[in-house]
């Protein structure tokens, strides 16, 4: 077996302050929104977002890396986990939100009133 | 119970391959889990793209989350926005914790330690789900109220620092009523689509009018991502136009904004709420197996680790719903 039969109690209360402290901070940029942050952009996003997306992703690492115990499997099965997972919701978020921001362009150049 | 209880078979973790043959490094349950995590974590991304589609649809009328969840426990009338959906987030985190510590007894054999940590999560699942509910009744119930126009718009009213005003505080009674068509007092085939409001159109253009200090919040965001407040004279115009009172939230209508809003609000919470219930279903299952020994006879506590993949993935989901909805 690829699982070590050990304790690893210290690793996951680790992980937890981890994800608590990330957590706290997202809360606390929420509340406050920064001015600094929220108007200005970087490639088409505000600078909070962006905090918000990397801390996100940075959770959801640790989750799936230490509490699903990812990184005790073997690289084939991480690859085969994640990568598909990755490109499709890439490849969906592309497609979904170019054509939210056109239907938005049509809607707001025209004299259509159309809220549904 | 000879055939539900296993106890002779110890080869739980094997393929039918083979003694040692295991692809990927995988035994078959955990590998199966694997696959239904993947397929469901594709239908979650779909259900967020398809609200970030929605949103970037009305960048500009998209309601504000803080100013929609702005209520905790046993502190009325006070606003605080991200503190109650902060706390469920560390309930949820917590109890994912507590299932990777049972996975970790497990790993060696420490049944009561199991039992305890599985009786845990249990328990943080159900105050989760508790909170979700508790949410959603806030939500439906609403605040202030507002109006919809013919257009569809949506209209609140704002006090002259900009402050909310409920139509409870300005709207007149006025004396022609007309209550809800309902069957008991019709014949079976006529009722009406929707409960009446508390207030009529015309009660809450009166009210309005009588109270000078008032003005109107459309949907539309500033610059500065705030909602435009309406001079009087324009707020006078948009009120004109008035069609519907809406108070709380359904699938229909709602009084923060955008219907879309709630309708994704609903569904996508809906659908993770669904999966932490039944998420805290199998943990009651597989905690029950525990103390009856099902896994110390097998010499394997593998059940609860694909439960434990299973509680984790709720956990994950969490987190980017938590993102999009209420901080981004």
């Amino acid at each position: 077996m690829s699982h070590e039969h050990v304790s690893n109690t210290k690793r996951i209360w680790f992980v937890f302050a981890l994800l608590s402290v990330v957590t706290t901070v997202e809360v606390i940029l929420g509340i406050y929104k920064p001015a600094s942050l929220e108007f200005n952009h970087f490639i088409g996003l505000n600078l909070l977002n962006w905090i918000f997306y990397i801390l996100t992703i940075f959770k959801a690492y640790y989750i799936v890396w230490a509490f699903m115990h990812m990184e005790g499997e073997k690289s084939s099965l991480r690859w085969s986990v994640v990568s598909p997972v990755i490109f499709l919701v890439l490849y969906l978020l592309f497609i979904l939100l170019t054509e939210g921001h056109y239907i938005y362009g049509v809607f707001k150049d025209s004299t259509i009133k159309w809220n549904f | 119970m000879e055939a539900t209880v296993t106890t002779a078979n110890n080869d739980e973790k094997t393929w039918g391959g083979g003694e040692h043959i295991q692809p990927l490094g995988a035994s078959y349950g955990k590998m199966m889990m694997w696959f239904f995590i993947v397929s469901d974590a594709l239908t979650f991304s779909g259900f967020l793209a398809a609200y970030g589609f929605s949103r970037f649809k009305f960048i500009e009328t998209w309601p504000l989350a803080d100013e929609v969840f702005t209520h905790f426990p046993f502190m009325h009338g006070v606003s605080a926005p991200m503190y109650y959906v902060a706390l469920m987030t560390f309930i949820l985190i917590f109890s994912s914790v507590t299932m990777v510590l049972a996975v970790d007894a497990g790993h060696q054999l420490k049944k009561t330690k199991v039992a305890i940590y599985m009786f845990l999560t249990i328990i943080g699942g159900f105050i989760f789900v508790g909170s979700q509910a508790w949410e959603w009744k806030n939500f439906i119930k609403g605040e202030y109220g507002a109006i919809e126009t013919a257009g569809g718009s949506l209209l609140q009213f704002v006090d002259k620092d900009g402050k909310r005003v409920a139509l409870a505080d300005f709207a007149v009674k006025l004396p022609e009523q007309r209550e809800a068509l309902t069957r008991s007092h019709s014949t079976w085939f006529m009722e009406d689509a929707e409960t009446q409001p508390t207030y009529t159109v015309a009660e809450v253009q009166a009210g309005f009018k009588a109270h000078p200090e008032l003005l109107i919040r459309t949907e539309k965001l500033t610059e500065h991502k705030k909602k435009t407040v309406l001079s009087r004279e324009e707020s006078e115009t948009h009120l004109a136009n008035a069609k519907y009172v809406v108070e709380g939230a359904n699938l229909t209508r709602n009084e923060y904004g955008s219907k879309l809003f709630a309708d994704f609000f609903f569904f996508i919470t809906g659908f993770h709420g669904f999966h932490v219930f039944s998420g805290v279903i199998i943990n009651i299952i597989i905690f029950f197996n525990v103390l009856l020994g099902t896994y110390e006879k097998r010499r394997s506590y593998e059940m609860v680790e694909k439960v434990g993949l299973y509680w984790h993935f709720v956990d994950l989901v969490w987190v980017f719903v938590f993102t999009v909805f209420y901080l981004v």
